[in-house]
């Protein structure tokens, strides 16, 4: 417990910097309850018309359908991938570990819009072997974003591994359990929060992904985010601040629910 | 136990298969595009040639140079009043200085450009309320130049800068503050004297990843720019869906990744990677 406690001045440019982090995520509100067609404030009379736009409107509920769809295969290839990879570091310490992690976890470091044009270049190069695989399709969209998510999940493995008792890992080998029995029924059981955490995470980043998708997707494979985008970039459309105000709230929500059982947790252990 | 025969194969086929993906879908189109900017259109240096005496390119470069410093220094600073507060301050100031950090960390980065669009454009909240107050007659342009890329992009990154900061923080030994204290020193020299060196680390570490991160923004500049204030980011994107010039765009991607390379190789010599997380 620290006894030291922030002065009068710390507190003051605390709140200062907590408003400037809040205030856009407020400022969409209002936005979102005008009548107008067009990106203004409401003056007087409100209305859920935009609300309204999200549901009707196929192109909205559309890239919805899509984003998840792409979300939930991208959150369990990388999941998966992940996982399979932290268990061989963790069960048997191979020697280039080091090295090897380092190379997992180059997606997280190289500036996203470089892994933009590398991913760019591998669609359009495989896009001419099969109609269903590779540039401006879902499946092409949600292995690149497998790529920008692995390295993530893997990090949150890796972390949830290190924070595992090698000694049940040891009495269950000393008992007889082969590298199957290890793995699934004595190591993941262990850190199965952690993998939720991963996967969780897999999928929101993929739900959210723009930087890569622009460089991926043309007219076919319009995730939500792109959709945004295009909505963004032309004319300024207020379903964006709907649409924006529901993903707030839903966050808000979320990390809420996650407070509530880390809190649980830690009062558990 | 180790490295006998089982041990080495079990390992290599729980690891293959990641290792294959990023190899196959990363590490090869990778070194494609460096041939890209090696060949196209024609084979040769022309294009690193050209990233050297073309204007638009240089101008580009410094000015994302130039943002991404000054991003730097805002994000750091405003994470470091924040991030005194989520560490050391009272339980309930904890968690309401958690839940303003981590809210728009887990918010996208289209949703808070967005919520800036809102604020700061003509119509926007910021000018319609100066305006009906009567404090201006015209309303400010506050987005569309660099002013609104610096504000959006120092959002987007605070969350970030927190991080190194907090672990900083954590693990300063608070002794050494209250002997601060003991021997007479107000708290502001106490502040400035004892613990903002003692979270040195954590200072670099955060600058460094701000840093690094603004140098490849693309969402936020495109946005909040409104294409007056392009960033290399955008500038490869530019090359490569409007020139297009695929060649210069694969020529700045590669010069992008040898410059975040060498600062990523600074941070590790200043600070172990173990004190960022």
């Amino acid at each position: 417990m620290p006894t030291y406690r922030p002065g009068p001045v710390s507190l003051i440019l605390a709140v200062l910097v907590a408003l400037f982090l809040l205030m856009p995520l407020l400022a969409v509100i209002p936005v979102s309850l005008t009548p107008s067609r067009m990106l203004t404030m409401p003056t007087g009379e409100l209305s859920l018309r935009h609300y309204r736009s999200l549901i009707e409107d196929p192109r909205w509920l559309d890239s919805i359908l899509l984003s998840l769809r792409i979300g939930i295969v991208s959150s369990i290839l990388s999941t998966a991938l992940a996982l399979t990879f932290s268990l061989g570091v963790w069960m048997f310490q191979p020697r280039f570990t080091a090295a090897l992690v380092g190379f997992v976890l180059l997606p997280m470091v190289v500036p996203p819009v470089v892994s933009a044009v590398t991913l760019y270049f591998l669609l359009t190069s495989v896009s001419g072997l099969t109609s269903f695989f590779g540039y401006d399709t879902w499946l092409g969209v949600a292995m690149a974003h497998s790529v920008m998510t692995v390295s993530f999940a893997t990090v949150l493995i890796l972390v949830s591994l290190s924070q595992l008792d090698r000694r049940i890992d040891l009495a269950a080998r000393g008992l007889g359990a082969s590298v199957w029995e290890r793995a699934t029924r004595v190591i993941i059981p262990n850190i199965k929060f952690g993998i939720v955490t991963a996967a969780l995470l897999s999928f929101v980043l993929s739900w959210e992904e723009i930087g890569v998708t622009l460089f991926i997707t043309s007219v076919n494979a319009i995730t939500l985010p792109r959709l945004m985008w295009m909505g963004l970039r032309d004319n300024i459309d207020p379903a964006i601040a709907a649409l924006s105000v529901i993903l707030i709230i839903i966050t808000v929500l979320v990390l809420a629910v996650r407070s509530v059982i880390t809190r649980q947790r830690a009062a558990k252990a | 136990m180790r490295g006998t025969l089982s041990d080495r194969t079990g390992a290599a086929l729980l690891m293959a298969p990641l290792l294959l993906f990023l190899i196959l879908a990363y590490a090869w189109p990778f070194l494609g595009v460096v041939k890209w900017s090696f060949t196209l259109p024609t084979p040769g240096l022309g294009q690193y040639h050209a990233l050297l005496t073309d204007d638009l390119v240089q101008s580009v470069f410094i000015r994302t140079l130039r943002i991404a410093a000054i991003v730097t220094v805002v994000s750091v600073t405003a994470a470091y009043a924040i991030t005194v507060v989520w560490v050391r301050g009272s339980p309930v100031q904890r968690v309401v200085a958690e839940f303003c950090i981590l809210v728009p960390f887990w918010i996208s980065v289209l949703t808070r450009a967005f919520g800036w669009v809102a604020l700061l454009s003509n119509r926007g909240l910021i000018n319609t309320w100066l305006q009906s107050i009567g404090f201006i007659s015209e309303p400010l342009t506050l987005v569309r130049n660099e002013f609104g890329v610096i504000v959006g992009m120092s959002h987007f990154l605070i969350p970030f800068a927190v991080f190194p900061l907090a672990s900083a923080m954590r693990s300063l030994d608070e002794r050494v503050l209250l002997a601060a204290r003991g021997l007479g020193s107000s708290r502001m020299r106490t502040f400035w004297t004892v613990f903002v060196p003692m979270t040195r680390s954590g200072i670099i570490g955060s600058a460094l990843i701000t840093f690094v991160f603004s140098l490849g923004f693309f969402v936020t500049p495109a946005i909040l720019g409104g294409g007056r204030s392009v960033m290399i980011a955008e500038l490869i994107y530019l090359r490569i869906f409007q020139s297009p010039d695929w060649g210069l765009g694969a020529a700045i991607s590669v010069v992008l990744v040898v410059f975040v390379g060498a600062l990523m190789a600074l941070l590790f010599r200043y600070v172990k990677p173990k004190q960022l997380v």
